[in-house]
């Protein structure tokens, strides 16, 4: 049985979670102290070596991203984090920067003495003003404590932070939207390459990482290589958040080793909803295909969750009991990359437009037989054909459900009616005025 | 061709296979443009040759591969866009053509772009010249399946007075908002909104407010400045894919597939742009760019594109006109040219002369000026000819003669292009050069420019210019003393000075741009406005100037031109200049003018009092105009679009242009023969082939038969406390925009501006001021601080209720009077 491992997550229930003292009186900024004593390029290394791959969904070693950078060449480069957590399902980073915005403080200040950078943004959600607060306070004490500023410690290295606040969109966690958008445009993806390690913030070498990633770096200086990939599997090491939302008892952020199963997540959330059995869930977000019950116990790592047919993801686990109807979820997370395709694209735009109405109609039970066809056939000119990830994202769902709940698809058009009670699995109360509230 | 081989051996080439076939192209070209050079069409929408790649549409995906490190081909998992991947080494495209995925994988996307698009080809103007309806009928299903509800906007947007869209039609392909960002630096449109409600708009409330996507208003009632403000916005029609952007002149006139299309070159500046004139039965529908990859490239300006109306108002002059007992009467052309030919005998017979002048103005073709200056010289006997009918000088004349005329292709748009240094003298590159200023706009960043003028115009400050003040009239004492960085960027090899016409009008300024050009080794353009200018000079349409640059002051110039002309000798009295002609008829009136296309209320000069005082007046006209008003006979000529003929433009290109529509107008060149004829002079300028051979037998000019290069020393001061400072904006109210009011709404709206120093001095900092100088009437108009030389007072030249040779009567660089205190 795996057991939890909380490392970003061990001062969410301390008081003033949020305060440097609190932090600090936990052993926060040790890794700093450490790292400033190393070489830039031995810290490098070590992320190299402890095998740390990106937390924000496609898992790219992040050591390896941070080598991509071209050698100094005495002009700038810039840290950016992507802390627009907008991901159906996905709730990790906003948590983290809420109960813990120091994790993220000294780990930004920590890869940027890494690779070089005198100028790190933090780019986050717009909608989370609360969340900015809390990152506001937290740079400033920072500052205030020396750990940001002109030689910082003494070490002869400068850094300053910014927090920039998105306007909602998320399309912005595509690393190159983020990057036009921090830079006052239209946040749309841009043409690679060249690609953000060579050309990236104000067309300088950037680093763009994740919240969870950058994070984990303290941690990982602080304890050692080994105390990290003693976490994990052979190629997904050490721990990360696994997000439980919609039919289990205790929702929440678990943090873990990869490789944990949902069984034994559940087991921690306290089982499914009143015990009923669990009919899909996301492994990684709305953007992953989906899995049934069949996967209980895929070990939750990049490799078998790949293997397995969908993606590890932002290890969103969005759960659903057999109360849920799998073409209203889908349409649901339809309309939402519909809303939030960002337009530039014919295949993302016009295809999730077009998407969402043959699902609504099915769901509506006003489908004919050919739209099931007509919903993989348009999966099929969106997936692979976009701009950028996410009109893949966008398919994966309405793919995988097709595919493992057909029956359910045909019933709907057969019937001409959902068989399903919508109250039955709402998480709230729920009533008919809301149909159509985010059309 | 060894030169060629060694070029072509230089580029770095790639070969690389495409549907089968081998293909060498130079590194970094696009797969889709390697294709073309292979015969092979990828569909595509948002792809522009001269626009930077977006990959936004998706049309043109196909299946690659490309070689590994290890040398094995790997092909990419997902068919990649054509129109954003270079060629490598080695790779292996497979288009529809070959691969069923990249085939299918485009069937996709044309499918996507259907579900949203109005199925309304039949009454949309873009139908029959589509891409979007080509490809699909080509490329695409032959019946959709989208059966849902399909996007729609209110209808249209009018971005301008003259660009109106049609959201529901566009497919964002973002061609118009990356042509007005990259090509005409003119950012007023852009994207709004995102997914499927993505949407090109302007900076409107209603539009960011995203609540009504109401249109802000009646096209003609739009407000120019605030709406899509751009000289070059028609391009955006012109390049735009679907039916989405449309102009409110074509818009409903037409089908594509029942215009004639007749190339053309532009009429309305110095640059000899490449057009397109679609006409139907014998009426000009539209006008387009044609690609000229060493002049216009693929653009033109709006003015190019939209004014055309003029040439068949209804005041056009069909017929010949005489007048009898007072009244101008229409009669056939054998008695028009009797009576033309009796006044002018008369006049020519006259004891006591008060003389007698030729204007041709400054828009007629190299054929017509020629004929003008021979007609002028051979059969009248004098030198009172200038096709100048603008500020003009001797020192001009004597710069143009010595410099310009006769000197062949001298600096290019390309050479513009790759300048490392300009520097404008008395030129504004966007109102005054219009495509010269996207040549330039091009090489933004990558080269120095800078300009000697009062202040620093919204197409200099696209170009990231430097500003060295000048107060008008005093430009030659400026570039004698250019601040030292200028300067010394103008001795790079490949530096261009550019000096406009209006350079004329301060004395001293063309002698200190040629002791420039000969300090720093940079090269001088002339550029004037009018497309005849450069025509005229070669043609010898000049006082002082015959043809060739040739000094009618030299009499072996004379004596070789009379021998061409097959007369005994060439007059020998000094012409005077246009302004000098018509101040002295004016006042003591002519013996006959022969006037052409001159625009009196361009000229500062009295023309109406010197058309009444001259005694017999022959105007060659298009139009009515206050010229025919005093003539005693009008003989008809062709407006650009029915004649054949040749600017020259600036860089000395010659521009020939056949006859687009075929009427019975007659050209200049061709009445003035029939003129002569009557007067019993074989002119031998009947046909533009006739003028051309004789101008191709002329000798070539030795440099001691042109005028030498003038040196007028400059006044160091300004010609009073405040000076007046103008030019022409490009959308004005000139007579060749007359008829087209959706042209003239995207005009900038008129103001005068001056310094803070110079408001307060007058006692004006804001509200209206009245501008008064040599004439009764006055300009009125807003006044706007602008950040600019003290003592001068800037004001448009012939922009709605700023017509400022008429109502002033004075010329740039001329003392000006300014009084405050309107609302």
């Amino acid at each position: 049985m795996t057991t939890l491992t909380p490392v970003l997550s061990a001062t969410w229930d301390v008081k003033d979670s949020w305060t440097l003292s609190t932090y600090t009186k936990h052993g926060g900024y040790r890794g700093l102290k450490k790292a400033l004593k190393k070489q830039p390029g031995e810290l490098v290394q070590a992320i190299k070596d402890s095998g740390l791959r990106g937390r924000g969904g496609a898992g790219f070693p992040t050591g390896m991203k941070w080598g991509f950078l071209p050698p100094d060449d005495g002009k700038p480069r810039y840290l950016v984090i992507n802390a627009d957590e907008s991901e159906p399902g996905t709730c990790k980073d906003i948590p983290t920067m809420l109960s813990a915005p120091h994790t993220l403080i000294e780990g930004v200040i920590i890869t940027s003495y890494a690779i070089g950078c005198n100028h790190a943004f933090i780019y986050l959600r717009g909608e989370v003003v609360h969340v900015y607060r809390r990152l506001i306070n937290a740079v400033r004490e920072a500052y205030e404590a020396g750990h940001l500023g002109k030689n910082i410690h003494g070490s002869g290295f400068d850094l300053d932070v910014t927090i920039h606040s998105g306007a909602g969109a998320y399309i912005c966690g595509e690393e190159t939207a983020l990057l036009d958008s921090l830079e006052g445009r239209r946040g749309q993806p841009r043409l690679k390459p060249p690609f953000p390690a060579v050309a990236g913030l104000y067309a300088r070498p950037t680093v763009v990482n994740n919240v969870e990633s950058i994070a984990s770096v303290p941690a990982i200086i602080d304890r050692g290589v080994a105390w990290f990939t003693g976490m994990g599997t052979e190629r997904s090491r050490g721990m990360g958040f696994f997000s439980l939302s919609g039919h289990v008892e205790r929702p929440g952020q678990y943090e873990a080793p990869l490789g944990i199963t949902l069984r034994e997540l559940l087991e921690f959330a306290g089982g499914m909803r009143g015990g009923r059995p669990l009919k899909f869930w996301t492994p990684g977000g709305s953007s992953t295909p989906i899995f049934t019950d069949a996967h209980l116990d895929t070990p939750l790592d990049y490799e078998s969750v790949g293997a397995a047919g969908s993606m590890l993801g932002t290890r969103a686990l969005q759960i659903f009991d057999d109360t849920t109807c799998v073409v209203r979820a889908v349409m649901r997370w339809t309309e939402f990359y519909k809303h939030e395709s960002c337009g530039k694209c014919t295949p993302c735009r016009e295809g999730t437009f077009w998407l969402t109405q043959v699902l609504k109609r099915i769901e509506k039970g006003h489908g004919t037989p050919a739209d099931i066809q007509q919903l993989l056939d348009t999966c099929d000119s969106i997936a692979g054909r976009s701009f950028c990830a996410l009109g893949d994202g966008a398919t994966s769902s309405v793919i995988s459900s097709v595919k493992l709940f057909r029956d359910e698809f045909e019933q709907h058009v057969s019937t001409g009616e959902c068989p399903f009670d919508h109250a039955a699995s709402a998480l709230f109360t729920y009533s008919d005025s809301l149909e159509g509230a985010h059309a | 061709m060894t030169a060629t081989a060694d070029k072509a051996a230089a580029v770095d080439t790639v070969t690389l296979t495409i549907d089968g076939t081998e293909v060498t192209v130079p590194k970094g070209t696009l797969i889709i443009r390697a294709a073309e050079q292979a015969g092979i069409e990828i569909p595509r929408f948002c792809d522009h040759p001269a626009l930077k790649p977006a990959g936004a549409c998706r049309q043109c995906l196909v299946d690659v591969a490309s070689p590994g490190p290890d040398g094995n081909l790997r092909a990419f998992p997902k068919p990649q866009a054509s129109c954003t991947m270079t060629v490598t080494q080695g790779m292996v495209v497979n288009t529809q053509d070959t691969s069923p995925e990249a085939d299918r994988a485009q069937k996709g996307v044309l499918e996507l772009l259907l579900i949203n698009h109005p199925l309304d080809c039949p009454v949309c103007d873009k139908g029959g010249e589509c891409p979007l309806q080509n490809q699909a009928m080509s490329h695409g299903r032959s019946e959709s399946r989208f059966v849902d509800v399909k996007r729609v906007f209110e209808k249209p947007l009018p971005l301008s007075s003259e660009i109106l869209l049609d959201r529901e039609r566009c497919i964002l392909c973002q061609r118009c908002t990356r042509f007005s960002k990259e090509i005409a630096g003119d950012a007023f449109i852009d994207l709004q909104n995102r997914g499927a409600m993505q949407q090109i708009g302007t900076f409107s409330e209603d539009v960011l407010g995203f609540e009504g996507y109401g249109p802000v208003g009646v096209a003609a009632e739009d407000e120019a400045g605030a709406a899509f403000s751009s000289y070059y916005s028609g391009n955006t029609v012109q390049i735009c894919p679907v039916g989405a952007l449309t102009s409110a002149s074509y818009r409903f006139r037409s089908r594509p597939f029942d215009l004639v299309s007749s190339p053309g070159i532009s009429e309305h500046d110095s640059s000899g742009s490449a057009i397109r004139t679609d006409h139907r039965r014998g009426a000009i529908l539209r006008r387009l760019a044609d690609y000229d990859p060493v002049v216009n490239e693929d653009w033109i300006t709006d003015k190019d594109r939209f004014a055309f109306a003029w040439q068949n108002l209804d005041d056009r002059v069909t017929r010949p006109l005489v007048r009898i007992e007072g009244e101008l009467v229409e009669t056939s052309w054998p008695q028009a040219l009797a009576a033309a030919a009796e006044g002018l005998r008369t006049a020519m017979e006259l004891k006591r002369k008060k003389g007698i002048a030729v204007l041709p103005g400054g828009r007629v073709t190299l054929e017509d000026a020629y004929a003008y200056g021979k007609f002028a010289r051979a059969v009248l006997g004098t030198n009172d000819v200038d096709a100048r009918t603008r500020i003009a000088s001797d020192e001009e004349q004597a710069f143009l003669g010595a410099t310009v005329a006769g000197t062949g292709l001298g600096v290019t748009f390309g050479d513009l292009e790759k300048a490392p240094a300009v520097l404008f003298v008395a030129f504004e590159p966007e109102d005054e050069g219009g495509v010269v200023f996207l040549r330039l706009k091009k090489s933004e960043g990558r080269q120095r420019v800078a300009t000697v003028a009062p202040w620093l115009s919204r197409g200099n400050e696209k170009l990231g210019a430097t500003l060295v003040p000048a107060v008008p009239g005093t430009e030659g004492a400026v570039l004698k003393k250019l601040p030292a960085d200028v300067e010394k960027s103008l001795s790079q090899p490949g530096a261009v000075i550019v000096v406009g016409e209006r350079a004329a009008g301060a004395a001293g300024a063309l002698s200190q741009a040629l002791a420039l050009s000969k300090r720093t080794g940079a090269r001088i353009a002339w550029i004037p406005r009018r497309a005849g200018e450069r025509g005229a000079l070669e043609a010898g349409a000049l006082p002082g100037l015959l043809p060739g640059g040739r000094d009618a002051a030299s009499a072996k110039a004379r004596s070789e031109i009379a021998g061409a002309w097959g007369v005994p000798g060439l007059p020998l009295a000094p012409g005077r200049a246009s302004a000098e002609i018509i101040s002295s008829a004016a006042a003591r009136g002519l013996d006959a003018l022969v006037i052409g296309g001159v625009t009196v209320s361009d000229l500062t000069g009295d023309v109406v009092k010197a058309l009444k005082k001259t005694g017999f007046v022959v105007s060659l006209e298009v139009r009515r105009s206050e010229v025919t008003d005093y003539a005693d006979v009008v003989l008809p000529v062709a407006p650009p679009s029915e004649k054949s003929g040749t600017f020259v433009n600036w860089e000395g290109r010659l521009r020939s242009f056949a006859t687009a529509i075929h009427t019975d107008a007659l050209s200049d060149h061709r009445v003035l023969d029939a003129l002569a004829r009557e007067l019993g002079f074989a002119l031998g300028t009947a046909t533009v082939a006739a003028v051309n051979a004789e101008i191709a037998g002329l000798a070539a000019v030795a440099s001691s038969d042109r005028p030498a290069a003038p040196k007028v020393s400059p006044p160091a001061k300004p010609a009073g406390p405040i000076v007046l400072s103008s030019w022409h904006q490009l959308v004005d109210e000139s007579a060749l925009q007359d008829g087209e009011p959706y042209l003239a709404g995207t005009g900038r709206v008129a103001v005068v501006r001056m310094s803070a120093a110079t408001a307060k001095k007058v006692g004006v900092e804001s509200g209206s001021i009245s501008l008064s100088g040599a004439t009764r009437a006055s300009v009125d108009l807003p006044v706007v601080v602008t950040d600019m030389v003290d003592g001068v007072v800037w004001a448009p030249a012939k922009s709605p209720g700023s017509w400022v040779a008429r109502d002033l009567g004075v010329e740039p660089g001329d003392p000006i009077s300014v009084k405050g205190g309107f609302a």
